[in-house]
């Protein structure tokens, strides 16, 4: 009987062999991949329980992890909720956001570059600890924009992006309504289903980051755009364009007038006056002129249609209709119609003038640091696109000088400060009150700081929201807060 | 002598008692780590529990020493091993649940130390009152009726409950208790029993097909009636653990008895088929089987499965420490999913060598047999054995999604008092006929006479 017996040892050695490989993979090759799933609880609990890093601006954190003696160890905090919310994002036990989000890899530590730490903590038996992420906000800027916002009168919304032009580096990103991350992170879990869905419900939605994640009609401020691409076209500051109170637009019965009807001050004027006063007629007869492929490619350089922000999730691109025929296509180059963009990319547009020319790639991650704040990357300036010439840019820049010093943007002058800018008030419909915009730069000779303001909903009488009037303080104030005055 | 047993005969009894001390210092080790990991303590009774668990390991050292001298060294420490790692694992399943719930009476280790005293106690008893292995089969077929009973008993009113699903308990006087899990051994005797002496009839050949002699059909009855018991047990007991073991265990010594590789095949469709039938025909099979194949498909049906899973990726290469993991969040981690939770918090480090220790019981059971003088001997030696085989393999297996699970006690590891009991006896078992096998063979005493020598007689 042993021949069998030995045959049945094989047997088992096979069995065994076979139970030992499939644990294997389960334990080893599998693992990653279960330890992925999002109904894992052991996972989801254990990395709610680390300690992540802390977000920093200025060397100041904005979000940070802090013991909570109870089953989860430690609680995300918040320390200046509502200012920062559309940077942070919230970290709550069922989603993250913003930064907390597309960051999650560098706070919990397990970024590759993160390698060496974690194979010291293994061999240290430590708890592994996250790494921290520094910002490029200017925080009294940031301040400066939000401040502004939530000053405004009634159930305003609004929202502020401000970047360096030379860099692109996000010096403010501001939105109003704003809300509290910490009631999305707290561990009183059944409060946090409760927040969420009231904060997600809220029509002024107060989740949304409006510099980024909302496009809305620029109005007047895409004149820059239309003027950028008339000057890479042959026009010079100094070409005459019509001017007068209307401008019969083709294929239709009605005519393109100017805000409160004026006639732009006479019936050919040259386009640096035509962008001070904002003249309606004159660029939508440069629309015509120019064709929408022009007008597109144009934008386009500046960054239409893209998603160049990696920092933040759920940037939204902005756009130019597709095929617009000719009455659509004046209407435009003044910014109408189907034409929208988020405050951000306006932002870009004023500071890619101001970079003679050169539209930088937005970012928000200036530094990575290791637990014991090693600098482990630093995050390198990028050019996105050539948007225009350095001339151009020049004469642009010298065109919108004369808006804020002669013009629409008077408002928003500074003394001892050269600020170049652009206002807007775009229509949406006749019962809503319009979008007030103020786009600028400043020092106009070597400029700081490129920021967008764009309000709306004010409680105000309509004829007196003006992109200068109301956002044009707001830009300063931005403006001064980055200069240091 | 050598060239007789193949071998030089040992009693070796030092190093079984080295290897019992080194079984017994990881069972301690293990329960006082389970305090330090999940109360930052050791657990306060750690010298009345480490007593406790040596007195009783040393005492089944000491009667192996006196009752079955050449026994095999190894398979005593290793069932203590894993009973000790079993116990530690049990409590820290119950520390876990205090935790979690405050909830301090449902809690198993202390209930499994006394079990654990019982089964050394029939561990030491078979060796004390059973000499020698050859006089139960006397007790065949008593042993198959006893099994039967055994097994009918769950069916009966009254004493026999349903619990979750399965009808394989009885309940008396506050005690519940798995009789199938004894009726294991009676079986095993039993086919032992049985096949030593059908084995010469049984062998006959039939129908060679493929180059492999099928037996003859007039010979089918007796497997037809295992195959027919088995399907009993997966209908009206809704067991499939034990149905395939008890079908496999007897496949297997059938094969071992009659040299015939023709019973595995015949037993192979057999399996086959009532695997399809019970597939086809009933639900909790399907559940089974869907929960192997496609465990995501509904987290919230295949839960345990999932859990199981979870728990032993979150445990890695070398486990989150005992007293760290979270065992606790798959269902039954303390009994039928101990492999899990022990792959949670060893790690597949500590499971493998969980799987290796299980393979070494089998192997040291199977090398009893091979070098057993008598058929009986190894017989039963090769059933129980591969009685500790099968059911280790369906078990976690089961668990780590290699087949369908079926509910089984995890041998020595899982909670459970009929199964360490059993366990218990079977390792007596074995080392009763190992110590019978592995005595120098009986001197070939010279005849000696008083008388004159028988004369020579030269015609």
């Amino acid at each position: 009987m042993n021949r069998p017996i030995r045959a049945l040892a094989v047997g088992c050695l096979v069995l065994f062999i076979a139970m030992l490989i499939n644990i294997n993979y389960l334990q080893f090759i599998h693992a990653d991949a279960l330890d992925a799933r999002a109904d894992n609880r052991r996972v989801r609990d254990a990395e709610y329980s680390e300690q992540r890093g802390p977000i920093l601006v200025a060397n100041k954190p904005i979000a940070l992890s802090v013991a909570s003696h109870d089953q989860y160890d430690f609680i995300r905090k918040y320390p200046q909720p509502s200012l920062y919310a559309p940077v942070t994002g919230y970290y709550s036990f069922y989603s993250s956001t913003g930064l907390e989000l597309t960051q999650n890899d560098v706070l919990t530590g397990s970024d590759s570059r993160f390698f060496v730490n974690r194979v010291v903590d293994l061999f240290g038996n430590n708890q592994p600890q996250g790494g921290s992420v520094s910002l490029t906000i200017n925080p009294a800027a940031q301040q400066a924009a939000f401040q502004g916002l939530i000053n405004l009168p009634g159930d305003g919304i609004g929202a502020v992006a401000a970047i360096e032009p030379s860099t692109g580096a996000i010096l403010a990103l501001a939105t109003l309504p704003s809300y509290d991350p910490n009631r999305l992170s707290s561990h009183d879990f059944s409060a946090v289903t409760k927040n969420y869905k009231a904060l997600n419900t809220d029509p002024a939605k107060p989740l949304q980051d409006r510099a980024i994640q909302e496009i809305f009609p620029p109005g007047s401020t895409f004149k820059l755009v239309t003027s950028a691409a008339a000057l890479s076209n042959g026009y010079t500051p100094e070409s005459t364009v019509p001017g007068g109170a209307s401008l019969d637009l083709p294929q239709t019965t009605v005519d393109l007038t100017n805000e409160n009807g004026s006639d732009c001050g006479g019936d050919r004027i040259s386009l640096t006056q035509a962008l001070e006063i904002s003249c309606n007629v004159s660029y939508g007869w440069l629309g015509l002129q120019l064709g929408d492929n022009v007008l597109r490619d144009q934008a386009e350089k500046f960054g239409w249609g893209e998603h160049y922000l990696d920092d933040l999730p759920g940037q939204v691109a902005s756009q130019f209709p597709d095929n617009p025929d000719q009455p659509q296509t004046a209407l435009s180059a003044i910014g109408q119609f189907d034409v929208a963009a988020t405050p951000l990319q306006m932002a870009m547009v004023a500071a890619g003038i101001a970079n003679h020319g050169t539209v930088m790639k937005p970012y928000l991650v200036d530094q990575v640091r290791s637990p014991d704040l090693e600098v482990l990357s630093t995050t390198e300036p990028h050019e996105l696109h050539q948007a225009v010439s350095p001339d151009v840019a020049n004469e642009l820049t010298q065109m919108m000088v004369e808006v804020v010093q002669n013009g629409t943007g008077t408002p928003a002058q500074i003394p001892g400060i050269t600020v170049a800018g652009k206002t807007g008030t775009a229509q949406t419909s006749p019962d809503r009150p319009p979008y007030a915009w103020f786009i600028a730069f400043a020092p106009a000779d070597d400029p700081k700081v490129a920021v967008a303001v764009l309000v709306a909903n004010v409680d105000i009488p309509r004829d007196e929201i003006t992109g200068g009037g109301l956002a044009g303080p707001i830009a300063d104030n931005v403006i001064k807060a980055v200069i240091g005055q | 002598m050598t060239s007789l047993l193949g071998f030089v005969p040992r009693k070796r009894r030092n190093i079984e008692l080295f290897l019992v001390v080194f079984a017994l210092a990881i069972g301690v080790a293990a329960y006082a780590s389970v305090g330090l990991g999940a109360n930052d303590k050791v657990p306060a009774d750690i010298v009345t529990y480490g007593g406790g668990l040596a007195a009783l390991g040393l005492l089944s050292h000491l009667v192996v020493r006196l009752r079955a001298p050449y026994a095999d060294p190894v398979l005593l420490p290793m069932a203590l091993l894993l009973n000790g790692l079993g116990l530690a694992m049990i409590h820290r399943i119950d520390l876990a649940n205090i935790a979690d719930h405050g909830d301090q009476t449902k809690t198993f280790a202390a209930q499994q130390l006394i079990w654990m005293t019982l089964g050394i106690g029939l561990f030491v008893a078979v060796l004390m009152l059973l000499r020698d292995h050859r006089r139960l089969q006397a007790f065949t077929y008593t042993a198959g009726a006893v099994g039967l009973v055994l097994l009918l008993l769950p069916l009966l009113p009254v004493i026999g409950m349903d619990i979750n699903g399965a009808r394989i308990w009885i309940h008396i006087a506050g005690f519940s208790f798995q009789p199938g899990e004894i009726a294991k051994i009676s079986l095993a005797l039993f086919f032992a029993g049985y096949l030593v002496v059908k084995r010469d009839a049984l062998a006959l050949a039939g129908r060679r097909v493929i180059g492999v002699d099928l037996p003859r059909g007039r010979d089918l009855g007796p497997i037809l009636v295992a195959w027919l018991a088995s399907l009993g047990i997966l209908v009206f007991q809704r067991d499939l653990g034990s149905s395939l073991l008890f079908f496999g265990l007897f496949v297997v010594l059938l094969y071992v008895a009659t040299e015939r590789p023709g019973w595995l095949v015949v037993g192979a469709l057999l399996f086959s088929f009532g695997a399809y039938f019970g597939y086809l025909a009933f639900g909790h099979v399907r559940e089974r089987v869907d929960g192997w194949l496609h465990p995501f498909s509904n987290i919230d049906q295949y839960y345990q499965i999932v859990q199981g899973m979870y728990g032993l990726a979150w445990g890695g290469i070398l486990g989150r420490g005992l007293g760290q993991g979270r065992p606790n969040m798959t269902p039954y981690s303390y009994s039928d999913f101990i492999a899990a939770s022990i792959g949670e918090e060893l790690g597949l480090t500590g499971l493998m060598a969980i799987i290796v220790v299980y393979g070494l019981i089998v192997e040291r059971g199977l090398r009893t047999a091979l070098i057993c003088r008598d058929s009986f001997g190894k017989l039963m030696a090769v059933g129980l054995a591969m009685a500790f085989a099968l059911q280790v393999f369906i078990v976690i297996g089961g668990v780590t999604r290699l087949i369908p699970l079926t509910g089984l006690t995890t041998p020595f590891l899982s909670y459970g008092g009929s199964s360490l009991v059993a366990n218990w006896m079977m390792i007596g078992l074995l080392l009763r006929i190992s110590d019978h096998a592995r005595q120098p063979a009986p001197e070939a005493r010279p005849i000696v006479s008083e008388d004159d020598p028988t004369q020579v007689v030269r015609l």
